[in-house]
């Protein structure tokens, strides 16, 4: 509290930083007595390693055209074989991880805020704007997600950008629910009605004392999400609206191993288990993590 | 009484037509104002300027973007979607031909994903914590992390081209094709009206596998929330008294909770239905369905935003109506609603 008086500014984010870290730091304690948790965990850890390392890690690059290479099964040269135009498949699942971790972070971090800033916005207002802001939510929410982001990449044209746009349009609904049944539950809590005794403003009960208790829900649910943001990012890349070749995109790397699948199975089989490890990876985190902080899920 | 939950009618009817118009509008947006060049698509680069112009006034992209929203609007409403580009076709024309495709998987595939889910995660609640809840679990988890178009693949390769057990891509084979004259559009209730057989398991043959594995990621989630929604009834008194009276299992699933569960039942059912249509997109292109997923990702590729917008407009007047009558089956089945409008 000593700093608020130094500097307002870094006061409140330090307040809020910290109080998110105790709560963030409570679940991750927790989580590591989940073991099917950690193991997700230690997945995803994992992959966010390969993707920053991945010129280090990765054995060939994945670029390189080597057509005397090509289509060889798995061996100990090519571990998960080589693709038609002779590029080594692990070291364009490793360099993919980097393209699939940027599409996961992008899209939580636009959806993550907007869903959030709705949700407690609608929760702390109530009334007018709380039935305006959820009416227009459950609307969002009943479009066809993944017929909306086909249509919307078909009209401003293909790319990773794109994909990612399209995924956030529809994708925030699930956390500003989340958020607004939060707020509802803080709102009326002794301590933001004593901070609203001491005079705090409407802006600073919002972001320092009832964000920071809705962030951990949130971010179960957008790491839940993840799952399904991988799985939709991989369709549209499969349909060819992801990221373009030869970027080594997984989805599109099954969609050009589909031609070969009955003679040279790997090469679409490799990316597509490198797509259900790091979703289940997400799943498992996710479901864990509301395993621990719901106590309707809460395991005997 | 009843004109309260008549009430509450009227404002769930309203939301749904505003949820409409909105559709309409961002469908609008995604196929007349998005498009960088919708004129040059169809002139071609190289068109001369009088060409392009007269494409532009034909297509009314002179008009200013509220009137060409009217003009679409009341197109619309005249049953007027456009012209696809790859058949020539009126899309209407196309997209009827197209659903009962579609409409015969997904709902083959929701009775499987139903049939299997809801029992699963009955037992699973039954049996908490034990290695039948954990099984599971496991199960669920992967049906909610795999890839349907890679698991499809998979499918193709190991049961078809392998195994030989299933028919490969299409609704039947080839030269079985046409041989049946549609009158529902679906195969499977044509054939059998037709009273051809050999079709008919040809059919069945080719829907068995796309099916199953649409329903895989439906079931996955089907089996959670039965799996939720069981649990939170077994702790209530009323199967605690049920089961003092000496109710078997069965008795207690099928004369205490099933009824106390279906209206939330219903409503997982509903969002999986319109989760299978959405599945179904990526799952027909698979497996050459030739359904409305299959025709929405060609009309994709060659930039017809004509087929693409009603592709999408289809689906979401679907989704929107199964959101709709989902509640209305919660207003209307669930005794506990209508006691607190009372």
């Amino acid at each position: 509290m000593s700093l608020a008086s130094t500097s307002p500014a870094r006061g409140k984010s330090g307040l809020m930083l910290s109080r998110l870290r105790r709560s963030l730091g409570n679940a991750l304690d927790k989580l590591s007595h989940e073991p099917v948790g950690m193991l997700g965990f230690l997945v995803l850890s994992l992959l966010v390693i390969v993707a920053i390392f991945a010129p280090l890690i990765a054995p060939y690059s994945p670029s390189t055209q080597n057509l005397e290479q090509a289509l060889l099964p798995p061996s100990w040269a090519h571990w998960a074989g080589t693709d038609e135009f002779g590029r080594d498949i692990l070291s364009r699942l490793i360099y993919g991880t980097r393209i699939t971790i940027q599409t996961v972070l992008a899209v939580s971090l636009i959806v993550g805020p907007i869903g959030m800033l709705i949700g407690i916005v609608a929760g702390f207002a109530g009334g007018r704007t709380d039935a305006i802001l959820m009416r227009f939510t459950d609307i969002v929410l009943s479009f066809p997600s993944l017929i909306l982001a086909l249509a919307f990449a078909a009209a401003i044209g293909a790319g990773l950008q794109t994909a990612i746009i399209a995924i956030s349009l529809t994708g925030w609904p699930p956390i500003a629910r989340l958020a607004r049944a939060e707020t509802l539950i803080v709102r009326n809590t002794d301590y933001v009605a004593a901070a609203r005794l001491y005079g705090a403003s409407p802006l600073r009960l919002l972001f320092l004392y009832i964000a920071p208790m809705c962030i951990p829900s949130v971010v179960v649910r957008l790491t839940l999400n993840m799952a399904g943001i991988i799985l939709t990012a991989a369709a549209l890349g499969f349909l060819g609206l992801g990221a373009q070749p030869p970027a080594p995109e997984w989805g599109a790397m099954i969609s050009s191993g589909r031609r070969f699948m009955l003679d040279n199975w790997w090469v679409a089989v490799m990316p597509g288990i490198a797509i259900l490890l790091t979703s289940l990876a997400f799943n498992l985190v996710g479901d864990t993590l509301r395993d621990i902080l719901d106590p309707r899920h809460a395991r005997s | 009484m009843k004109d309260f939950s008549l009430l509450d009618l009227g404002k769930r009817f309203g939301q749904l037509l505003v949820s409409l118009f909105l559709l309409l509008v961002v469908t609008f947006v995604i196929g007349r104002v998005l498009p960088t060049d919708p004129v040059g698509a169809i002139v071609g680069e190289l068109a001369d300027p009088a060409t392009f112009a007269a494409m532009r006034a034909r297509l009314g992209l002179d008009l200013p973007v509220y009137q060409q929203f009217f003009v679409y609007l009341s197109s619309l409403l005249q049953g007027d979607l456009g012209k696809a580009i790859l058949t020539g076709n009126p899309v209407i024309e196309d997209l009827a031909a197209a659903f009962p495709a579609t409409l015969e998987l997904a709902t083959l595939a929701i009775m499987l994903s139903t049939l299997i889910g809801v029992p699963l995660g009955m037992t699973a609640a039954f049996f908490r914590d034990s290695w039948f809840d954990q099984f599971a679990r496991v199960i669920s988890l992967v049906g909610h992390s795999i890839p349907v178009f890679w698991f499809g693949i998979f499918g193709l390769v190991v049961f078809y081209a392998t195994l030989a057990w299933v028919g490969g891509p299409g609704r039947v084979d080839i030269y079985l094709e046409g041989l049946i004259e549609p009158r529902t559009g679906l195969l499977l209730v044509d054939s059998l009206l037709a009273g051809d057989y050999e079709v008919f398991w040809n059919a069945v043959s080719h829907i068995i596998l796309p099916a199953c594995i649409l329903a895989y990621s439906a079931m996955a989630y089907i089996t959670r929330m039965t799996r939720s929604f069981t649990l939170e009834q077994l702790n209530q008194d009323y199967v605690i008294a049920a089961r003092a009276k000496g109710a078997s299992n069965w008795r207690i699933v099928t004369g205490h909770l099933l009824p106390n569960i279906a209206v939330q039942l219903v409503t997982v059912l509903a969002i999986s239905y319109g989760g299978l249509l959405e599945g179904a997109v990526v799952t027909e292109v698979v497996f050459s369905w030739p359904g409305i997923g299959q025709y929405m990702t060609n009309a994709l590729l060659i930039g017809d935003m004509n087929a693409v917008v009603a592709g999408t407009l289809i689906i979401g007047l679907i989704f929107m109506m199964l959101n709709f009558f989902s509640d209305l089956a919660y207003l209307m089945l669930d005794p506990r609603t209508r006691e607190v409008t009372a």
